[in-house]
């Protein structure tokens, strides 16, 4: 993704001095022999951007390249052979298999706590996001820019900032250690509010709402039937920021939670990292790998399932119709 | 007036609110003295209920089974709550907060005095802990206990040993130094033979550092109620820092820091040649660097005096019970049981290296051969060195601080022209202000 936005991005920076006599290609020639001269959307290729982009390309592969790789060593081997190539032996099933039995099976309850946090936390974060954006972006009420003021002035505070207050809060209300602790802080996402806000005033016309209301659907409906259709690309966006931001989320947890069997996996993960700097501590970097690997699995899977309705999402209010 | 400066010590005493905290809530208590005895402890045992364990020591968990299996209605829950001074910091939270400390916590010696002094940890001597005082090897009861109280009861210990890659030593034909200035020639002629190969790794380490200080008889720390002295200008001192300047100036000593995986690739490939270490290594070596099983040995350290045979402690922890545990009679049920008798020769069969005299005088245990080093008994070295370590040896209160700002001092001299001596000085200026900005009365 981050290489095709590039591509157009500095493609329409180029135009103005692409020469038409410039020749295309040949694959692209040889089956159509008409072609228009190049336009903003069908630009000229160039091999300086493409080679920086290549690079881009490489830069971003290659810590998947070397994880998926190593993932397929044993503890000596990640100490033995070179880090970009395949050791001797490969053990990529019995990774994946110890990495779930180690210890009881904890990885599998770290993620099936990950997914709680994610389905509950950035669920919850998306649902009031857009509730709330919408709210804000088409009704009219007292003290609308004291919220405007509040979100924009929470969106500039790092989470990081407010995790000890958080912390000393739960502790008083005995929540630490326990899944709410991460859930109700995960459910606050003020830059989703805003980006649904500015979202819902550029994607839900008001006249279509008025329609709506003459025509006599009460405003539940209204928002259900016409609003939130409308709203479904803005609803992605969120929904992917705040999945990944609770998918990832290190520190919060890391205060918040002491028992390992609410850990989701980042600890657990880092857990596991820092057996090998214990005196008599067993070292598992090889599971540590494997482990890493099996965690970035399913946010690349969402990514690429949902990846379309995000790039309209960021799109979106940047372009005055 | 002992009170008075006690508590206004623990009232500015170290490491943020958590200690203050516990010592105001402990100014009022005056239960200590009825603190249940021997009695109590079997009553609970009777009588069941949970005991939260904090502790990242591995061997735990089947004592933690034969625990829960021996006494049915208590229920133990072990918690890695993070390793060292990570969970230092949680203990202190949650002893702040007021909720969620455990009832046992794992702490080493060095960081154990902070606990003490701040009064957070129960005094064990009332439950019978004692008793046991006999059954412990001199160093680890030393650093649990004063006159006045039992802090913790010893859970292992790390007399030092000379681990050396027998391949490496054998291909460039090097002798096992048993003196540092031997240890300085090796490193000279292997690091010439193959400039790839180090003598071992350092980039400042205080737990290292003090410990081959303890081995060369510096005393730079005593401590005596809130009275404190440090001084790094001892002549064991000296005669470390000037074998080990020899090292740096001529960089001789690998840039890799211990327990990164660099080091544990450089230890595998024998990029990394000795380590100078507690004996609880043999764990890590065979779990971390299982393909280099069978080059290394086991050698008494090198000494600092021809024909010596000091030794010193290198890590090591306790397990304490925490002034705000719920349950503190199963709570000492539960460490007596893990530090003692059975319990510890458990721990020892799993991996551990005793603090216990009647494990490690075991025929079993020093007989017991080391496949990873090659058949050796490797033990025997381990508990001779158990037998040589200074007596005297104590550590800051406050060593947790000191060693944080190890790196900022004594850590230049690894990276810039700065001498390790004025690295030292700089570290004992900073813990001498901490000291006194604390409350304690520092080299007066």
């Amino acid at each position: 993704m981050t290489t095709s936005l590039t591509t157009k991005a500095a493609a329409v920076a180029a135009e103005p001095t692409g020469a038409d006599r410039a020749t295309a290609p040949r694959a692209t020639t040889s089956r159509r022999r008409k072609r228009p001269p190049h336009t903003p959307l069908r630009p000229r290729p160039s091999i300086p951007l493409t080679l920086v982009t290549g690079l881009v390309l490489v830069y971003t592969l290659l810590p998947l390249v070397w994880l998926v790789i190593n993932a397929t060593k044993d503890q000596n081997g990640l100490l033995n052979s070179f880090g970009l190539w395949f050791a001797d032996d490969v053990n990529f099933w019995d990774n994946i298999t110890r990495t779930l039995t180690y210890d009881d099976g904890v990885f599998v309850r770290w993620l099936l706590n990950t997914l709680l946090y994610v389905v509950a936390g950035a669920g919850g974060a998306t649902v009031l996001a857009v509730l709330g954006g919408y709210a804000l972006a088409k009704y009219n009420f007292p003290g609308r820019k004291a919220v405007f003021a509040v979100v924009l002035g929470a969106v500039a505070i790092p989470g990081t900032a407010l995790a000890v207050p958080t912390f000393l809060m739960f502790s008083n209300m005995g929540l630490t250690n326990t899944p709410w602790a991460v859930i109700i802080p995960s459910l606050i996402s003020p830059f989703g509010l805003y980006l649904m806000w500015v979202f819902a005033t550029e994607a839900v016309p008001t006249e279509l709402l008025e329609a709506a209301r003459i025509d006599g659907s009460g405003e539940l409906r209204t928002f259900f039937r016409i609003a939130l259709p409308l709203l479904m690309p803005g609803t992605v966006t969120v929904l992917l920021f705040s999945m990944v931001a609770t998918w990832n989320n290190y520190f919060l947890p890391l205060i918040m939670i002491k028992d390992p069997d609410w850990y989701p996996l980042t600890l657990g993960l880092n857990a596991w990292n820092a057996q090998a700097q214990t005196a008599g501590g067993e070292a598992v970097f090889d599971l540590i790998v494997t482990g890493s690997l099996l965690t970035i699995v399913p946010i690349v899977v969402v990514f690429l399932l949902l990846q379309r309705f995000w790039q309209s999402g960021l799109a979106a209010g940047s372009v005055k119709e | 007036m002992r009170t008075h400066t006690t508590r206004r010590l623990l009232g500015t005493l170290a490491v943020v609110s958590a200690l203050a905290l516990t010592a105001s809530a402990c100014g009022s208590d005056t239960t200590d003295g009825a603190a249940g005895g021997p009695k109590d402890v079997e009553a609970a045992l009777k009588k069941g209920g949970k005991v939260t364990v904090w502790a990242w020591e591995p061997t735990l968990k089947k004592v933690v089974e034969d625990f829960e299996k021996k006494y049915p209605k208590v229920d133990v829950e072990l918690v890695n709550a993070g390793t060292g001074d990570k969970q230092y910091t949680a203990l202190q939270n949650a002893m702040a907060a007021g909720s969620g400390a455990p009832d046992v916590a794992q702490v080493e010696y060095y960081a154990l005095g902070q606990f003490a002094i701040g009064k957070s940890v129960e005094d064990l001597s009332s439950y019978g802990a004692r008793k046991h005082g006999a059954g412990f090897t001199p160093g680890p009861w030393n650093a649990v206990t004063d006159d006045k109280a039992v802090y913790a009861l010893p859970m292992d210990s790390g007399p030092m040993a000379f681990f050396y890659n027998k391949k490496v030593f054998d291909k460039h034909h090097i002798k096992v130094p048993t003196t540092w200035d031997e240890y300085v020639e090796a490193a000279r002629t292997l690091h010439k033979a193959d400039p790839k190969i180090f003598i071992t790794n350092d980039t400042g380490d205080a737990g290292a550092t003090t410990s081959l200080i303890w081995q060369a008889g510096g005393r730079p720390y005593k401590t005596d109620g809130t009275d404190v002295t440090v001084n790094f200008g001892d002549e064991g001192t000296k005669k470390y820092t000037a074998t080990w300047q020899k090292l740096l100036a001529e960089k001789l000593v690998a840039p890799i820091t211990s327990w990164s995986d660099a080091w544990y690739k450089g230890l595998a490939d024998g990029s990394i040649a000795t380590l100078s270490i507690g004996a609880w290594m043999p764990a890590n070596l065979s779990s971390g660097v299982g393909s280099a099983s069978g080059d290394w040995r086991v050698a008494p350290l090198p000494q600092w005096t021809k024909g010596d045979k000091a030794s010193a402690e290198n890590g090591g922890s306790s397990l304490a019970v925490p002034k705000a545990a719920k349950n503190k009679e199963l709570a000492y049920a539960f460490t007596e049981f893990a530090t003692t008798g059975a319990g510890a020769s458990t721990r020892v069969a799993e991996g551990a290296f005793p603090a216990t005299r009647a494990d490690l005088e075991s025929k079993a245990f020093l007989d017991t051969p080391f496949p990873y080093f090659g058949g050796q008994k490797a033990n025997q070295v381990f508990a001779e060195s158990a037998n040589n370590v200074g007596t005297d040896w104590s550590y800051l209160p406050y060593q947790v601080y000191a060693n944080s700002v190890f790196n900022d001092t004594v850590g230049k001299a690894y990276v810039s022209p700065t001498t390790l001596t004025d690295g030292l000085k700089a570290w004992q200026d900073a813990s001498v202000k901490y000291g006194s900005d604390q409350g304690f009365t520092v080299n007066k």
